[in-house]
């Protein structure tokens, strides 16, 4: 056991060291900015959901919003109409989306990259009208208030006895968020290390050597969008419970691009980028449309121009930044910098010693 | 003096410190959060990106009034800051928002606060807390139709029901045998102005021959249009925003067709007549209503309140004057600081409450003269008197009399 822990790679430490962060994280920050930090996470599972997509079986989605809200108004309906308890819904709207998109994952099979883009960004944009068709069952465009929980007795007293004040319901739906994502990032670490997520890179760097080596080409791709589509609903689900409101405005075409800015910033196919991507996606626009107008520092126009276009500018901006500098990301960034610090204290004999560099999109 | 005597020294203290409580606290002037000798904060969240953009100078406007009435010496002392963030009309950013607004921030009340979905969101959280949700920016008509179940909100403008329910009457009025074809949103704003409109007709509902829907995000109402007209429609009620609004009003001129046009009340600012008129719209036959004073309208040119409107809008460098969203904004803003005026030294959110909601009794300069912004227990829709009016070619006329709808919606 303790031999075990000693040789444990530095990854696992940080892993910890992560989950303890964001496990007490709540019991020094107020409950308002609880129920930023849970957003971040929502944001993380649905960007998560798209990287298995995107950077690890290479199909490109614009419309992940859109299962997004179908996972919020599966769970946003059962508890509505059907008195079902949300928390319970919760894995129903993820089953529904998965196997939603793993029906959209089969005709997608027929499109090249640019065209699959096109289809689901069309799925995208229909959506928020979609959603207001049969009023009766989603609301229509009053969309449905969804009741955020009382924390569990369970909860309750934990929570008072670490920090001595009363949990709140937004500190409830953080842990309730915080779990899930562990939870679906574990899955997806495994999930890439073995055998699937080995033939969806296969089929990613060259179909036609994957479906040589025997992998069903068609079998992974759906696999992938299901998985994907899983996540998404899953996010979604929580999403709502989050926001305590379901409507159509609430997924608008601009929540799949943020979602897919949240990927590539954090770094394609890597299982911390979707966390660091969804903390950037999520806080940038907040913080850009805030902070910026309040430093005198910065020049007017450009102040003006920040608060008039909103936080696309801020976003294109680092975006260009990062495809600049950092086209792996912010984990491909600091894979780089680890690596020069590394280089550095092993002393500069080593550069030569012939090693295969290990594979950074691997973790 | 004996080992005694700190103890009796501490019971004096206590006892004088008591009557100094008794004797001050009917006087003690009351005060909660967000409310310092000095200052009043209010929080806002509007649109300030994103696809209802236009919206945004609202609240720009709102602010200036604040400005102006704090260089005149605040609201019985005290200053008003006044906290705007940009939700980009989505619903999802309100409620973080509004919770920082509330919980971080600690405003005293959420004022003017834009889009039904993005209210709506934020109505329960603010209930359940007991924040005034005051004068939403939204004609919606449930949040004063339903104030008994939600009674810490508040809307403001005609409702869009009431304002339907206007040209209804003006219909049975001069165009008794009128063909209507209906172009409304589908959306909450478009099916409360259909809702308004059927309820107002009543028996002779069956005058609409036609009704067609549009989406927000859709490109062009082209093929709506064409298809009131193949229905043979002869009067068309446009219940649609600005910009589906000058596209509409365009592809009636293309198509040759001279039917009336009833345009609502979103829509009828003279900046989108201008840019309709631009796009090649003849602009024959258009009725609206209005309660507020149109800016640009020449017979408010020595107009007292149009007068105090251009001092306030000049606080504001980013606002058009001729904007009709300034204005609004502006005469919102006067029935906020006139409610806190009234509240006087008794600054706590249930007083200032019950002043908006069962109190008010108001005569607001930026309004067309004897609109009465008015509530009583009763009777929580604040305005509810309209004036129909008629493009003449380069503005609006009035015409008739003030239509009164108070207590028609249930």
């Amino acid at each position: 056991m303790l031999q075990s822990i000693r040789t444990a790679p530095p990854r696992y430490w940080l892993v910890a060291i992560v989950v303890i962060f964001f496990v007490g994280f709540p019991t020094v920050i107020t409950s308002f900015q609880t129920s930023l930090w849970t957003q971040a996470i929502v944001l993380a599972i649905a960007i998560m959901g798209l990287n298995i997509l995107v950077g690890y079986s290479g199909q490109l989605s614009l419309g992940h919003g859109a299962f997004m809200a179908l996972g919020a108004y599966t769970s946003a309906i059962l508890a509505h109409h059907y008195k079902i308890d949300y928390l319970l819904t919760i894995p129903i709207a993820a089953l529904l989306t998965g196997v939603v998109g793993f029906l959209f994952g089969i005709p997608a099979l027929r499109l090249s990259a640019l065209y699959l883009a096109l289809a689901t960004f069309a799925l995208a944009v229909v959506t928020p009208s979609l959603i207001k068709r049969p009023p009766g069952l989603t609301g229509g465009v009053q969309g449905i208030l969804v009741r955020q929980p009382d924390p569990p007795q369970f909860a309750q007293d934990a929570f008072t006895t670490v920090t001595g004040t009363v949990m709140t319901s937004d500190q409830w739906i953080y842990y309730v968020s915080l779990l899930c994502a562990l939870v679906l990032f574990w899955l997806a670490w495994n999930l890439v290390r073995h055998r699937p997520g080995r033939a969806m890179r296969a089929i990613r760097d060259g179909e036609v050597a994957a479906a040589a080596s025997g992998i069903s080409i068609a079998g992974y791709k759906t696999l992938a969008f299901g998985i994907s589509a899983f996540y998404a609903g899953m996010a979604g689900s929580l999403f709502g419970l989050a926001t305590g409101f379901v409507s159509p405005d609430t997924f608008p075409v601009s929540l799949s691009i943020q979602l897919l800015v949240g990927v590539v910033v954090g770094g394609l196919a890597s299982i911390p980028g979707p966390l660091l991507g969804a903390i950037f996606a999520y806080f940038l626009p907040i913080e850009s449309n805030q902070w910026v107008p309040s430093q005198t520092w910065i020049p007017a126009q450009i102040t003006s121009t920040v608060k008039n276009a909103g936080p696309a500018v801020s976003y294109g901006a680092v975006l260009i930044l990062i495809m600049m500098f950092a086209p792996n990301g912010i984990v491909g960034l600091i894979n780089w910098g680890y690596a020069i610090v590394k280089r550095r204290l092993r002393g500069a004999g080593d550069r030569e010693t012939g090693q295969m560099p290990p594979d950074a999109q691997t973790v | 003096m004996g080992p005694k005597a700190p103890r009796l020294a501490a019971l004096a203290v206590f006892f004088v410190t008591l009557a100094a409580c008794g004797g001050t606290a009917t006087s003690t002037p009351q005060t909660d959060i967000g409310i310092t000798s000095d200052s009043i904060l209010l929080g806002t969240t509007n649109a300030l990106s994103g696809p209802a953009v236009a919206y945004g100078t609202i609240a720009n406007a709102e602010n200036a009034y604040f400005t102006y009435v704090n260089s005149q010496g605040g609201v019985n002392g005290r200053k008003v800051t006044f906290q705007i963030l940009d939700d980009a009309y989505n619903p999802a950013q309100t409620v973080p928002l509004t919770k920082q607004l509330v919980e971080q921030n600690q405003v005293f009340a959420m004022f003017s606060g834009l889009g039904t979905q993005a209210q709506t969101s934020v109505r329960d959280y603010l209930n359940t807390k007991k924040v005034p949700q005051l004068f939403v920016a939204t004609g919606a008509t449930t949040f004063n139709k339903d104030f008994s179940t939600n009674q810490w909100t508040l809307g403001w403008q005609p409702p869009y029901q009431g304002e339907s329910r206007i040209y209804a009457q003006d219909v049975l009025k001069n165009h008794a045998g009128a063909k209507i074809g209906v172009l409304y949103q589908n959306d909450d704003y478009g099916q409360d102005y259909l809702k308004g409109l059927t309820d107002g007709l009543g028996s002779n509902a069956s005058m609409i021959v036609d009704k067609q829907s549009f989406d927000v995000t859709a490109a062009s109402p082209a093929a709506q249009v064409a298809a009131l007209k193949s229905k043979g429609a002869d009067t068309v009620f446009l219940f649609v925003t600005p910009k589906p609004t000058i596209q509409s009003l365009a592809v009636i001129s293309a198509l040759h067709w001279t039917p009336t046009i009833y345009l609502n009340s979103v829509s009828n600012p003279q900046i989108y007549m201008a840019a309709a008129k631009k796009a090649g719209a003849a602009l024959q036959n258009v009725t609206s209503v209005g309660y507020l004073k149109d800016p640009t309208d020449p017979q408010w040119a020595n107009d007292e309140g149009m007068k105090l409107y251009k001092t306030v809008i000049a606080n504001c460098s980013t606002c058009k004057p001729e904007d009709g969203f300034n204005i609004y904004g502006v005469a919102v803003a006067y029935t906020m600081v006139d409610v806190l005026k009234q509240a006087g030294t008794v600054m706590t959110r249930k007083n200032v409450m019950d002043i908006a909601a069962n109190k008010l009794n108001e005569t607001n300069p930026f309004l067309l003269p004897s609109v009465k912004v008015k509530t009583t227990s009763s009777d929580h829709f604040p305005i509810m008197q309209e004036q129909v009016i008629t493009w003449s070619g380069t503005g609006w006329t009035l015409q008739g009399s003030l239509i009164d709808e108070r207590g028609t919606i249930k």
